[in-house]
């Protein structure tokens, strides 16, 4: 199922087989680093390519929806490791821009600023605004709620949402649900979604016919890729009961600033990259604080290689490819 | 002579309470006039020394080294830091005996201990 043409790569994302939900058994997961990810849904199959990959003759013509993510953006951040978070944002929405099928809508899966100032928060929508598309989804990061417990953040994104900032929408025959799991963290923990919004998360899918296709996204990890360092949510296996009965369910997180890849049974979770800056692959350093490459290195460190998942190999195939 | 015996007391109890503050920096005086104080370093996505155990009445000064933001809250809401960005500090005073568990919110894998005695 993986088209190649050019050295691009779509990645098909799910399992059309749907050969019953309890399949389990092959959870294999890789990372590249890039500046965002272009989704397609085409009959109700999420696709995504890399940005850095895609050229305009991969557009897929027969998408039903396109859409694009990207996360942890970290507007305010001026560390060594990128000092300037603006800059590469800036690319990542040309690379939107330059997309031959523009992406409807956007997908900011949290940490748009550092440190949850105004100006910060400012200097994204105002990046963002530079977009083709003008709807911008948004889930907060923890960077995005410090200090006031998300009232900015609400104020600002959350004024369609419920609760911490919660929301479901229809796109298309896609149901998307934007969730928030970096509130009320308790010491010791990982990221947490909380009574009331699982609650209103099974109500908001009761409805839905088993063969609607499910976008979830959310900041942290829905599933535990690194409890060690916090990159996973205590309560998401509630969550993902929820969504059994449907037979394409597709989790877009942000958090760890690399992509990583895992297909369970009919749910495929997948992290982005972020705009701003690269972290170590898990337990490969001292902490999960942010990898410092040579300023020179920086955008082609972003997008080193890319991961396809191929129907029926039950494994992940991992293409290295540089972007400079 | 008594005078010097008082100054040895007090040099006791000072090396005393460094070493039960562990790599705990031990400074004679917090800034403020007050009572003894120690250092708490975060750094790589922790606290350290992860516990300390100090005196009543030390103030404790933690300090970001870290790249990232981190906060300083405590388990049961006794003291609670605002955000904390790189070199910026946050420090509070222990006046009553207990031990003080806290972690950074923002972080909640990062926990550390205050023993006061």
């Amino acid at each position: 199922m993986t088209d190649r043409k050019s050295g691009f790569i779509d990645q098909k994302l799910q399992d059309l087989n749907r050969d019953g939900i309890d399949r389990r058994g092959f959870l294999e997961c890789m990372a590249w680093v890039g500046t965002g990810l272009i989704w397609t849904v085409s009959g109700g199959i999420p696709v995504s390519r890399a940005f850095a990959k895609t050229h305009e003759q991969t557009v897929n013509k027969g998408a039903e929806l396109t859409f694009a993510q990207i996360s942890d953006s970290h507007m305010g951040f001026n560390k060594p490791a990128n000092p300037d978070v603006a800059a590469t944002l800036q690319a990542a929405v040309a690379k939107i821009n330059g997309l031959a099928t523009p992406p409807e809508f956007l997908l900011h899966t949290g940490d748009i600023s550092h440190l949850s100032k105004p100006e910060q928060f400012d200097n994204v929508d105002q990046i963002l605004k530079s977009a083709s598309a003008k709807d911008v989804f948004f889930v907060p990061g923890e960077h995005d709620v410090l200090d006031d417990d998300g009232k900015s953040y609400l104020e600002r994104y959350g004024k369609n949402a419920q609760g911490a900032g919660w929301y479901s929408f229809d796109k298309k025959g896609v149901h998307f649900i934007g969730l928030v799991n970096v509130m009320n963290l308790k010491s010791g923990g990982l990221g947490s979604l909380g009574h009331e919004q699982l609650e209103w998360m099974e109500k908001d899918v009761k409805h839905l016919k088993s063969s609607t296709p499910i976008v979830v996204f959310a900041h942290i990890p829905l599933w535990s890729v690194y409890p060690e360092w916090g990159w996973g949510t205590e309560d998401s296996a509630q969550a993902l009961a929820y969504l059994k009965k449907f037979g394409s369910v597709t989790v877009l997180n942000g958090h760890i600033h690399q992509t990583m890849q895992k297909v369970e049974g009919n749910v495929t979770f997948h992290t982005a990259m972020s705009t701003a800056f690269p972290q170590p692959a898990p337990g490969k350093a001292d902490s999960p604080g942010p990898m410092k490459v040579p300023a020179e290195q920086l955008r082609s460190v972003l997008g080193i290689s890319d991961v396809n998942y191929v129907r029926g190999t039950h494994s992940l195939a991992v293409v290295d490819s540089s972007l400079g | 002579m008594k005078r010097q015996a008082k100054f040895a007391v007090v040099a006791i109890m000072f090396t005393v309470l460094a070493m039960l503050a562990g790599a705990g920096r031990l400074k004679a005086d917090d800034g403020k006039g007050g009572g003894p104080a120690v250092d708490v370093k975060i750094d790589n996505f922790s606290f350290t020394p992860q516990t300390i155990t100090v005196a009543a009445g030390t103030t404790v000064t933690w300090t970001n080294r870290d790249d990232i933001p981190h906060t300083v809250v405590s388990n049961d809401g006794v003291f609670k830091s605002k955000v904390r960005d790189t070199d910026e500090k946050f420090t509070y005073t222990f006046t009553k005996a207990g031990t003080y568990d806290y972690f950074c919110s923002v972080h909640p894998k990062m926990t550390g201990k205050v023993i006061v005695q």
